[in-house]
């Protein structure tokens, strides 16, 4: 079962409504309430990076029998440095982000921390792509 | 602890009473919805002197059914909305942070680690 949601770079009120959309959907599986926070946390974490950081994106879910794969894309900046951006409390946020209570630097780690498996790959200048895996 | 109790003891305003069976054991205080994003949340109070409506998606996410919003912050009304749609109970405090966490606190409210 397959299914993509658009999700449109700096616009904070809508910002989680295709994290919302995919939990939503998973509660009508039989998934233990604590699988689906790690879920819905790690989706959140990453669209709130591609309203922060991009201009638009997409998250596509693919959910299995055992397990869901994710892939969020965008069009944006890139990561100049992954290994850092993945460091506990570095974070490119701008003063409107850091407002809304994010851009302190614990998304990529805690998206990591959530999912049991993470690849990410960024092209300064065109874009940045997350992919993963989280077991039920 | 139910949302009526929580409410006596930080004499706040319940707006919108969401998930009433819910007894809550344990309390979180933050402006930063990026910590709340990190630990186990169910049976917390999340208590936030930040009101947006990320405040509500990160509840939602994080499995949170109660929310008070410190310093006199007012709730907008897309943000009642959200909490009506997931069932989250929502509380208006003009106390601050610091005043409810340690009401809460004695009160016999846990926090989410030691």
């Amino acid at each position: 079962m397959k299914f993509c949601y658009e999700i449109k770079g700096g616009d904070f009120s809508a910002g989680g409504s295709a994290s919302s959309q995919v939990k939503k959907t998973l509660k009508q599986f039989n998934i233990a309430p604590q699988v689906l926070r790690r879920i819905a946390v790690a989706l959140y974490e990453a669209e709130m990076n591609v309203v922060a950081h991009a201009w638009r994106g997409s998250m596509c879910v693919d959910i299995n029998i055992d397990h869901l794969n994710v892939v969020i894309e965008d069009e944006g900046p890139g990561i100049e440095d992954i290994e850092r951006a993945m460091e506990e409390g570095f974070s490119t946020a701008t003063e409107e982000v850091r407002q809304m209570g994010f851009g302190a630097g614990m998304g990529l780690p805690n998206i990591r921390k959530n999912s049991d498996e993470m690849k990410l790959t960024s092209t300064p200048g065109i874009g940045t792509r997350l992919a993963l895996t989280i077991r039920f | 602890m139910n949302a009526q109790q929580l409410n006596q003891l930080i004499q706040g305003t319940i707006l919108l009473e969401g998930n009433v069976s819910t007894r809550y054991t344990k309390a979180f205080a933050s402006d930063l919805m990026s910590d709340v994003l990190r630990f186990q949340m169910e049976q917390t109070v999340l208590v936030t002197g930040l009101c947006t409506i990320q405040v509500l998606r990160t509840a939602e996410m994080s499995n949170i059914t109660c929310i008070i919003f410190a310093r006199g912050k007012r709730v907008t009304p897309d943000m009642l909305a959200l909490a009506e749609e997931h069932h989250i109970t929502l509380i208006e405090s003009a106390l601050t942070l610091f005043e409810i966490s340690g009401r809460l606190y004695q009160g016999g409210l846990e926090p989410v680690y030691r």
